[in-house]
């Protein structure tokens, strides 16, 4: 079977092979390409949704906003980057100093790990590896213990509160986060996140999963609110009564992994609902279709380049719909209280991921060519 | 080399990310300015002269979310095979499932009903 999408690391392999290279060796330094490649797009996505933030809040309070760094403040981030490398980075006395410096790291490093499996195209993702959305569950999972750490390290009132209310809250949503994912793992028979994508093509917009799993994709959107930490569940950070949360004694780069860990928090949430709720890098018309229409090949070079660069647009665009929403709710909602918010999560939240998970295998019983077989 | 194909690719990725973290606090150990003074490391109280440590009992509620947690989180973990194998196993699984979950429910039942899920 001949896979569709472009195959960039068949041929940078092909390439340096023919070069003289051993295969082994272009393997070796192929690897680390996407990588960076990678790292570099989260970060730079970081900066466009830091921007965005300020201006789109800035345009809800009927402000101008940043306007001054560049031609309509864009250079900003870039600014605030700066700032933050050359500010003291203060270690409080009273603190754990080991503690206080894993805190933020353990924050960090699983949002950026996940990226792994967060597919943009056929081919165009990391690792395909099989258990795909177990391992982004998973290695979110660690996120708490680095939380915890920081909330405890720091030695201050507020950021103990301000931990242990992260690390419940986080706690609390991963569960319903969890059960709607595998009510989606049901339709697609696997757990790797190229399936999840493909399972959803056929029909374009009408075969997403969206229209499949209404109440899930509501669940996944509410608990990947709460796992990120935006208002309104911004508890652990309630800047009225706990000064910053967690974040009240760091300064200076710790303080920046904090923020980069929370924005790429927020982008990767909003890949992922992309992926599994709208049905990742496809357009809303299958290429094929068109393809077929205009009486091109499939296997046309222009063809799969235009194709894996649409995919790449459409997943960004879909993703920052999600990530607008979040903004824009961020001066819509009050802040929920923190017994509202447990409730939330483990009275109501819990048991509809539960009634959902059971409805979608009884449907996938009763339709099985509608429900993924 | 590797059994299992794909998460060398894991490895690497994971060597990567952990460079960034150390190179973003070795760049600022160079390029931030240090200070010194008594005063400076004290703990943030709102500018109230800090009273006592922070070290202290905390509220129980904490933990008893994180057990009833680990409970339907570990449950949530049975349930993954389940769900990638359902197409293969058909009724019987469902009812299975079904008979699974009733018992979590009890159990979700149980803690409300005790109070583990109440903040007040």
């Amino acid at each position: 079977m001949t896979k569709a999408g472009i195959d960039l690391q068949l041929g940078f392999e092909t390439a340096l092979q023919n070069l003289g290279l051993g295969a082994g060796a272009a393997h070796a330094l192929w690897m680390p390409l996407p990588m960076l490649l990678l790292i570099i797009a989260a970060t730079l996505g970081v900066m466009v949704m830091t921007w965005l933030e300020r201006k789109i809040s800035a345009a809800a309070q009927q402000r101008i906003g940043p306007n001054m760094a560049g031609p309509q403040g864009v250079l900003i981030p870039i600014a605030d980057g700066i700032k933050l490398l050359t500010k003291e980075d203060v270690l409080p006395i009273l603190a754990d100093p080991v503690l206080f410096t894993l805190g933020p790291i353990l924050v960090f490093l699983p949002v950026f790990l996940c990226y792994l499996v967060v597919p943009f195209g056929q081919n165009l993702l990391i690792s395909n590896i099989a258990i795909g959305v177990f391992f982004l569950i998973a290695t979110s999972s660690v996120q708490p213990i680095g939380l915890l750490m920081s909330g405890y390290g720091s030695n201050n009132k507020y950021s103990l509160l301000g931990g242990l209310r992260a690390a419940a809250q986080s706690i609390s949503y991963e569960l319903p986060l969890a059960l709607s994912v595998l009510a989606v793992v049901l339709m697609s028979n696997g757990l790797d996140t190229v399936g999840i994508v493909e399972q959803q093509s056929g029909l374009g917009i009408l075969s997403w999963n969206v229209w499949r799993q209404p109440i899930g994709f509501v669940i996944f959107l509410i608990s990947a609110l709460a796992e990120t930490e935006r208002i309104p569940f911004d508890l652990p950070e309630a800047e009225e009564e706990l000064v910053a949360g967690y974040q009240t004694e760091y300064s200076g780069m710790k303080f920046a992994l904090f923020y980069l860990g929370s924005y790429a928090n927020l982008l990767l949430a909003s890949l992922i609902a992309a992926v599994l709720y709208l049905g990742g890098w496809s357009f809303v018309v299958p290429v094929e279709t068109i393809a077929a229409l205009a009486g091109i090949p499939l296997d046309n070079p222009f063809l799969q380049i235009g194709a894996a660069a649409l995919g790449i647009v459409m997943t960004m665009v879909k993703a920052f719909i999600f990530i607008f929403l979040a903004i824009l709710l961020r001066w819509t909602l009050p802040r929920v209280r923190i017994d509202q918010l447990l409730d939330l999560g483990w009275k109501f939240l819990l048991p509809v991921s539960f009634v959902n998970l059971l409805l979608t295998a009884a449907l996938k019983l009763a339709f099985p060519t509608f429900f993924g077989g | 080399m590797f059994v299992l194909s794909g998460y060398e690719y894991l490895l690497v990725f994971l060597i990567l990310c952990s460079l960034l973290p150390v190179l973003a606090l070795g760049a600022s150990a160079l390029l931030a300015p240090k200070r010194r003074g008594s005063l400076r490391r004290s703990t943030y109280e709102s500018g109230m002269e800090p009273f006592g440590q922070a070290w202290i009992q905390f509220n129980i509620r904490y933990y008893m979310f994180a057990l009833v947690f680990v409970i339907f989180d570990v449950e949530t973990v049975f349930l993954y095979p389940w769900a990638v194998a359902f197409h293969r196993l058909g009724l019987l699984a469902f009812v299975e499932a079904l008979i699974f979950i009733a018992i979590l429910v009890v159990g979700l039942v149980y803690a409300w009903r005790k109070g583990a899920l109440e903040w007040s």
